[in-house]
C-alpha cells in the first residue's frame, strides 16, 4: 500500500466511524446519515484497491489516479451539501406553517 | 355578503391608525396578520379595534396572507380581501373587486392602478412591472397589467387552495401562476390607489435586485412544478 492510499484508507473510516458513533448515540438520524455513509464506504473501497481506482481512473481518463479520490471526496460533498438544502427547504415550510398555526390557535383561545 | 379583510402587516403601527379609518364600515370582518412585527403594531391594532393574528417571528408577507386566508377557511368566509396595511389600498375600491367574484367570472380578482389610471410607477418599478406582465404571459398565459398589485379578492375557491399552497416572500406574480396552474380564473379590475404615504418603500437597491431574480426565477420554475399533486 503507498502512503496516499493508507492516509486516504485512514480518512474514510474516520468518517465512517464518526458517523456510526453519531448514529448510535442518537445525535445523527439515519435519514441523514445515508449520504455520509456511502461517501465514506466508497473513499475506503477506492483506497483500498488500487486497482480499482486505476480502472476506474482509467475509464474517466484521468491520468493520475488519486485525483480520482479528490473527485469523488468533492462530488459526495456537494451531494451532501444539496441534500441538505432540500432538508433546509423542507424544515423551513414546516417553521412556516408552525408560526401560522400558532397564530391562529392563540386567536382561537383568546376569542373563541 | 360576508367578507374578511385580511391585512398583512410587518411593522406598520404608523400607517394601521389611517387604514382602520378607512375600513372603518368593515371593521368587524377585519384581520391584521403582524408577521412578527419589532414595533407595536399588534397593540396598535388592538386598539383600533382589529382583531390580531400573531406571528410568533417573521415568516414573509406570503406566509401572513395565507395565515389570513387559513383564518377565513376556519371562520367559513367565502370571500376574502387582501389589503395593505401601508395606507396604499382604499375601502371605497373594495366593492370592484368582490364584483367579478359575486358574479361567478373570477376566483382571484386583482385591483389593477395601472387600469384605473392616473397612477405613475417610478421608472424602474414600472420597468420590473412590465418584466413580470411579460413573465405571466409567457410562462401562465395569464395577461395582467399590474402583477405586484396586493389589493385582491379570493373567492372560495382560491381560499382553499391559496391555504394549501401559498409562496412565501414576495408571493404577489408567483401566486398568480399558482392559481393558473390550478385551474383558478383570474381576472383584473380597474382599482385606485394612494401613492405611499408614510416611510420608504419597503426595498433598496440590493434587495430590489434579488427581487427580480427570485420573483423572475419563482414564476418561471414554478410554471413547471406540479402544485396540489
Amino acid at each position: 500500500m503507498d502512503i496516499v492510499q493508507v492516509t486516504s484508507l485512514i480518512i474514510g473510516l474516520l468518517i465512517l466511524s464518526s458517523v456510526i458513533f453519531f448514529i448510535i448515540t442518537g445525535r445523527l438520524k439515519e435519514r441523514y446519515s445515508l449520504l455520509w455513509l456511502i461517501s465514506a464506504l466508497f473513499i475506503c473501497l477506492l483506497s483500498i484497491s488500487r486497482k480499482l481506482l486505476e480502472y476506474i481512473s482509467y475509464k474517466l481518463g484521468i491520468y493520475y489516479p488519486p485525483s480520482l479520490l479528490f473527485l469523488a471526496g468533492v462530488l459526495f460533498l456537494l451531494a451532501i451539501n444539496i441534500s441538505f438544502s432540500v432538508t433546509i427547504s423542507r424544515l423551513s415550510s414546516k417553521v412556516d406553517t408552525l408560526a401560522q398555526e400558532i397564530a391562529l390557535l392563540k386567536e382561537n383561545r383568546d376569542s373563541p | 355578503m360576508r367578507f374578511l379583510i385580511i391585512i398583512p402587516a410587518f411593522n406598520e403601527s404608523e400607517n394601521l391608525p389611517k387604514v382602520a379609518e378607512d375600513l372603518k364600515e368593515f371593521i368587524k370582518d377585519a384581520v391584521v396578520i403582524n408577521d412578527g412585527s419589532s414595533d407595536n403594531t399588534p397593540q396598535a391594532a388592538g386598539s383600533l379595534g382589529l382583531k390580531v393574528l400573531n406571528h410568533p417571528y417573521n415568516i414573509g408577507v406570503g406566509g401572513a396572507v395565507q395565515t389570513g386566508l387559513k383564518f377565513a377557511l376556519l371562520k367559513n368566509y367565502s370571500l376574502a380581501i387582501q389589503f395593505d396595511g401601508d395606507g396604499q389600498h382604499r375601502a371605497d375600491q373594495i366593492k370592484n373587486i368582490i364584483e367579478p367574484v359575486l358574479a361567478g367570472e373570477a376566483d382571484l380578482v386583482i385591483g389593477s392602478r395601472l387600469l384605473a389610471g392616473g397612477y405613475e410607477f417610478p421608472f424602474l418599478r414600472k420597468i420590473g412591472s412590465r418584466w413580470f406582465s411579460l413573465l405571466l404571459y409567457i410562462f401562465g398565459g395569464v395577461r395582467l397589467t399590474d402583477p405586484t398589485s396586493g389589493f385582491r379578492c379570493y373567492g372560495r375557491r382560491a381560499i382553499e387552495f391559496f391555504s394549501r399552497y401559498y409562496p412565501e416572500d414576495y408571493p404577489e406574480v408567483e401566486s398568480i401562476i399558482y392559481a393558473s396552474k390550478a385551474g383558478l380564473k383570474i381576472k383584473e379590475v380597474p382599482a385606485l390607489m394612494r401613492q405611499r404615504v408614510s416611510g420608504k418603500s419597503s426595498i433598496g437597491l440590493f434587495q430590489s435586485i434579488y427581487y427580480m431574480l427570485k420573483v423572475s426565477l419563482g414564476v418561471m420554475l414554478s410554471s413547471l412544478t406540479r402544485i396540489g399533486r
